[in-house]
């Protein structure tokens, strides 16, 4: 094993082989050269592909004690628990159901309205469950690891959802797992809208699973407590009207010209055990336009003419930049990919 | 003991620390977890320094820089760099009661903690959260823990 410099035991303490400086001097710079190629070239993206995949079995034995625990409580749940689970599943279904009927209804009120003559595709092309099987551990940074990879149709920027809203997008792929970055990571910024006032605005993670910042609003904008966000449409990432969450305070100073505003996500982003992961129909009217299509909020009526331009190929911004577009962007500026960078100020 | 059986012990006992850095805990004990695996290089790395070489600090860096998803490179830096100096210093160390060494240690994951936060400054990764300075004192702190547990894998004479 001479990588490790232990050919011969019996060598004296010092002077055989490279010097711990010079050896030192080769891992720094190769050290050097891989945060380099990481943080400037793409192509260390198939890097990463190769490490994931070799992690992988690391990460499903890590998560193995939890996932037995699981299903030991799983398999020995009591009768009692189990009918009571699904008589609550049973009225679940029954109010999703009724939802549902309304939602037809509304479908075809909205077609009527665009008038609109044939029927739009439908916005969710496919979609695939995947499994938790670890969390990120460095501090504050909010992200996952799923079960789910390339060999599953996964993509790079594939929004992940839960049921009760968004949960983040992926970020790295691997062949058999992917990272996920959460809406609450520092690292990601969210265009949302809040549905009361229909301001938009933009989302930043705060490292805590219970916390979003809207760090971008004016101080006379108007928000409260209790306000609902959505997702805007912009960014290229989400379609627009997915919950994310609701404003739990915000703070005005007399000196400050922006407000301090806090929101709690919606998604159960430290409890979910399984996520969605859902792949948009880039033919629908309503799927998120892609980053360089940018034109208008995507509720606009103008977008049926749309979907020509986001086409299947149009990738969202690359993977280093979340996916959030500024909203404040001039239209007549979209062709250039809207930087991920969330704007000064709005 | 042979130098390989020590080299099998060693690799053994890291990933044993790998997995103890990435378990998933919850938030509070994740906060104040120590950084396992740069306590079971720098004590392999002090006590048998022929054995584990700067080869582990690098791939054990690397191991964390994928499951952290941290910049590829970043923890393997650090990690060698610690390397690096407890071969240098690691006859200083060694003879020093141990409570002394953890002072040594406390320093050695301050210098670690330090190059980590320098390069996330660097690439636009910066968090100045106080929190993630808080491992540089339980690992401090667990020092004595580590040198009973690993001290029982090999004889230390």
């Amino acid at each position: 094993m001479p990588a490790f410099g232990t050919s011969n035991v019996s060598r004296p303490i010092y002077g055989r082989g490279p010097s711990a400086g010079l050896r030192f001097t080769v891992y720094a710079l190769l050290s050097l050269a891989l945060m380099y190629v990481d943080q400037r070239a793409h192509w260390s993206e198939r890097l990463r592909y190769g490490l994931q995949g070799a992690a992988y079995p690391v990460q499903v034995a890590v998560n193995s004690p939890a996932a037995a625990w699981h299903w030991l409580t799983g398999s020995l749940a009591t009768r009692h628990s189990l009918q009571a689970e699904n008589e609550q599943l049973h009225t679940q279904v029954q109010t999703l159901e009724i939802a549902l009927l309304r939602q037809h209804a509304l479908e075809q009120e909205n077609m009527q309205l665009r008038e609109l003559h044939t029927a739009l595709p439908p916005l969710v092309k496919r979609w695939l469950v995947a499994e938790v099987i670890g969390v990120e551990s460095g501090l504050l940074r909010q992200r996952l690891i799923i079960n789910k990879g390339l060999n599953d149709g996964v993509h790079v920027n594939q929004p992940v959802v839960d049921g009760a809203g968004v949960l983040g997008q992926v970020a790295h792929v691997g062949p058999w797992s992917s990272e996920v970055i959460l809406i609450t990571d520092p690292e990601h910024a969210l265009p949302v809208q809040i549905t009361r006032t229909g301001l938009r605005t933009i989302a930043v993670g705060s490292g805590n699973a219970d916390e979003l910042l809207l760090s971008y609003l004016a101080a006379n904008s108007d928000v409260k407590s209790g306000d609902e966000l959505v997702s805007s449409g912009l960014g290229g990432v989400f379609p627009a009207g997915y919950p994310v969450g609701h404003i739990t305070g915000v703070r005005r100073e007399a000196n400050q010209l922006l407000a301090q505003v806090r929101a709690a996500p919606q998604a159960g982003i430290d409890r979910a055990r399984e996520v969605m992961l859902i792949e948009f129909n880039p033919a629908s009217p309503a799927a998120p336009p892609s980053a360089t299509a940018i034109t208008a909020a995507a509720t606009t009526p103008d977008d049926d003419a749309a979907p020509t331009t986001t086409s299947a190929e149009a990738k969202p911004a690359p993977a280093s930049k979340k996916g959030a577009a500024a909203p404040a962007k001039a239209p007549a500026s979209a062709k250039t990919p809207a930087p991920a960078k969330a704007p000064a100020k709005p | 003991m042979s130098a390989r059986e020590n080299l099998l012990v060693i690799l053994f006992t890291s990933f044993v620390a790998l997995v103890l850095n990435i378990l998933p805990l919850p938030a509070w004990l994740s906060a104040i977890r120590p950084a396992f695996l740069v306590l079971a290089v720098l004590y392999w790395s002090t006590m048998q320094p022929f054995v584990a070489g700067m080869a582990l600090g690098f791939l054990g860096g690397l191991a964390l820089d994928v499951f952290q998803g941290s910049l590829l490179g970043e923890h393997a830096l650090a990690l060698s760099f610690l390397t690096y100096l407890a071969l240098r210093l690691n006859l200083l160390m060694r003879a020093k009661p141990i409570f002394e060494q953890s002072l040594y240690v406390l320093l050695a994951l301050l210098v670690y903690e330090s190059l980590l936060w320098v390069i996330d400054g660097w690439t636009g990764h910066a968090q100045s959260n106080p929190l993630r300075w808080v491992h540089v004192f339980t690992g401090a702190l667990i020092w004595p823990l580590v040198v009973g547990v690993l001290g029982r894998f090999h004889s230390t004479r």
